[in-house]
């Protein structure tokens, strides 16, 4: 029930968001979800893609700072709560966030966040004892 | 070492020497060098009141301007066909300074150079790639001709390319690099990239033509397997060879047979008592193309006359730590661009290349420090990054008392130097 994150340096100057995305494209590389967080001097772009390690190897290859991540991914209702229900789980067991982020498929009535939280295992753990549906890596690839 | 009987000779015999040659010089400038002499006849000076070189902190200096002014060949000594070789500096702003060589001074240039190369380890029987650029910059030749008086075997390769550098050190396994240490640093993580640390025989490297500082020396020590040595010269002195490191490491051994030494103060040209820091000036003691008296070099060291382990009495000076005419003054505080780097260089998670960019907000000056962030493992919180910001800024605030503006930027986005780096962007007045 792994899911692995790619993150990656971007400057906080025009063009450089442009350029990482360039080289996803040149790759072929097919985003499933991404994000992104800044600050005023630079911003880490993370993102979900099928094939995490090529898509780290492709990144070092073409000299940018890139790397690797284990997350939890969990698939929930499109619907009104569902995401307090998921967090409420974590909060209960005493599980911090450290950041979220979501996104949708083609699959109508589903919606997926991915949740980085300082151990895994446990969150999966209580996620999953608590009724909610949880995404593999593989799931990345049919999603 | 090359000349023992002059290297180690007793700091009295070196003394009455040095006071002998100084008469010379002076009888040279007065016969031969019209702008020289009119530079001590202005301060007052009489050919027949020859100081001695106590006395000379009486007499005024020479500095760049004078070759600027009197360029190509107005403070040249002898007649044009006594002029066997010309070199001078970059000249980016202005006239580049014409430096020039008899077949005397030649010949001095390449045991100055041997020298070094000697202090530094290296033998007849070694291989040396020669990395600077071979043309008028001083560094190329130079090096080339005092180690092919050793009977080293030479790699010409000049400065770029390179993969073609890197092929050389594999294929003919040179022991010895010859090269500015930016572009040492660049080769060195060039070699680490590659993996070929393992395959290569560097032994020694001689690095001039720019300073640097010893965390600069650790890192390309660490990435080439090999004892970085330090050498300074400068092109109106008659090039490298003036000072180098031997493998004590405790400071570059000055040719004081050839030049006289003094450290002043660069706002009041006071003398500066021995191991205090202050602007190196040189009285060339054997040329005699360029004959200088108390030439300022802007170069801001020390000197110590204490015996050295390696038996060389020659005084030595500290690795230089600027020009004085490099040294910003960002709100009043007086920064070494080198003082930076030692900070950086330290630093984890960021690449060694590094830019300064000093600009005008309002009425205040600020520096910005940009690094690059080269380790991904970082990348997993913002709290690490800030960390790293934060941890470059309050070294720097440690030891210059500024805060700076940290920027972390992309892996090789950087301006890489094969040659001299310039590492400093002034945009103030812009």
């Amino acid at each position: 029930m792994v899911i692995e994150q790619v993150s990656v340096f971007v400057e906080n100057k025009k063009g450089s968001l442009k350029d990482i995305l360039g080289i996803l494209a040149d790759g072929g590389v097919d985003l499933r979800a991404i994000s992104i967080a800044d600050t005023s001097d630079f911003g880490i772009l993370r993102m979900i893609v099928p094939e995490p390690d090529a898509t780290l190897e492709l990144f070092r290859s073409r000299g940018v700072t890139a790397s690797k991540t284990q997350v939890t991914g969990c698939k929930l209702h499109d619907e009104p709560g569902a995401l307090h229900k998921v967090l409420s789980t974590l909060c209960d067991a005493d599980i911090s966030v450290e950041y979220i982020y979501a996104f949708l498929t083609r699959s109508a009535g589903d919606a997926y966040v991915i949740l980085r939280v300082e151990d895994n295992a446990a969150a999966r753990d209580v996620l999953q004892r608590a009724g909610h549906s949880l995404i593999s890596q593989d799931d990345i690839l049919t999603l | 070492m090359w000349q023992p009987e002059i290297e180690a000779m007793g700091r009295d015999a070196l003394r009455y020497l040095q006071e002998d040659r100084f008469r010379q010089v002076w009888a040279h400038i007065w016969d031969d060098a019209p702008v020289q002499r009119g530079l001590l006849r202005d301060a007052g000076a009489e050919r027949g009141d020859a100081p001695s070189l106590d006395g000379i902190s009486k007499l005024p200096f020479t500095d760049k301007k004078a070759f600027t002014e009197h360029y190509p060949f107005g403070l040249f000594a002898v007649p044009r066909e006594k002029v066997i070789r010309l070199h001078s500096t970059s000249g980016t702003t202005n006239k580049p300074s014409m430096g020039g060589y008899t077949v005397s001074d030649m010949q001095n240039w390449k045991d100055l150079i041997a020298r070094i190369c000697a202090a530094a380890g290296v033998t007849g029987g070694d291989t040396a790639q020669v990395a600077f650029g071979y043309g008028m910059f001083t560094g190329g030749f130079g090096l080339h001709q005092g180690l092919e008086q050793m009977g080293v075997t030479i790699l010409p390769m000049s400065s770029g390319q390179t993969e073609k550098q890197l092929m050389m050190m594999r294929d003919i396994g040179p022991t010895v690099l010859v090269s500015t240490p930016s572009y040492a640093l660049y080769l060195s993580e060039a070699v680490r990239e590659a993996g070929i640390k393992g395959e290569i025989k560097l032994r020694v490297g001689l690095f001039g033509g720019e300073g640097h500082t010893p965390e600069m020396a650790a890192k390309i020590e660490e990435n080439l397997g090999i004892t970085a040595t330090s050498n300074y010269g400068l092109c109106e002195l008659g090039g490298p060879g003036l000072s180098g490191e031997c493998l004590e490491r405790k400071g570059l051994h000055i040719a004081e047979d050839h030049y006289y030494c003094e450290i002043i103060d660069s706002e009041t040209g006071e003398v500066l008592p021995e191991g205090e820091t202050g602007e190196l000036v040189v009285t060339s003691l054997t040329r005699e193309a360029l004959p200088l008296i108390r030439y300022r070099t802007k170069d801001i060291t020390r000197l110590t006359y204490e015996p050295c382990a390696c038996g060389r009495t020659h005084a030595r000076m500290a690795p230089v730590i600027g020009r004085s005419d490099d040294m910003l003054i960002i709100r009043g505080v007086n920064v070494f661009p080198s003082q930076i780097e030692s900070v950086l260089i330290r630093q984890e998670h960021i690449g060694p290349h590094y830019m300064l960019v000093v600009r005008r907000e309002g009425v205040t000056d600020t520096l910005e420090v940009q690094v690059e962030l080269v380790d991904g493992s970082v990348l997993e919180s913002f709290p690490m990054l800030e960390q790293i910001q934060g941890s470059i800024r309050e070294q720097i605030r440690n030891i210059l008392g500024l805060t700076v503006k940290v920027t972390l930027v992309a892996p090789q986005s950087v301006e890489r130097f094969m040659g001299k780096a310039r590492r400093v962007k002034d945009e103030r007045g812009k």
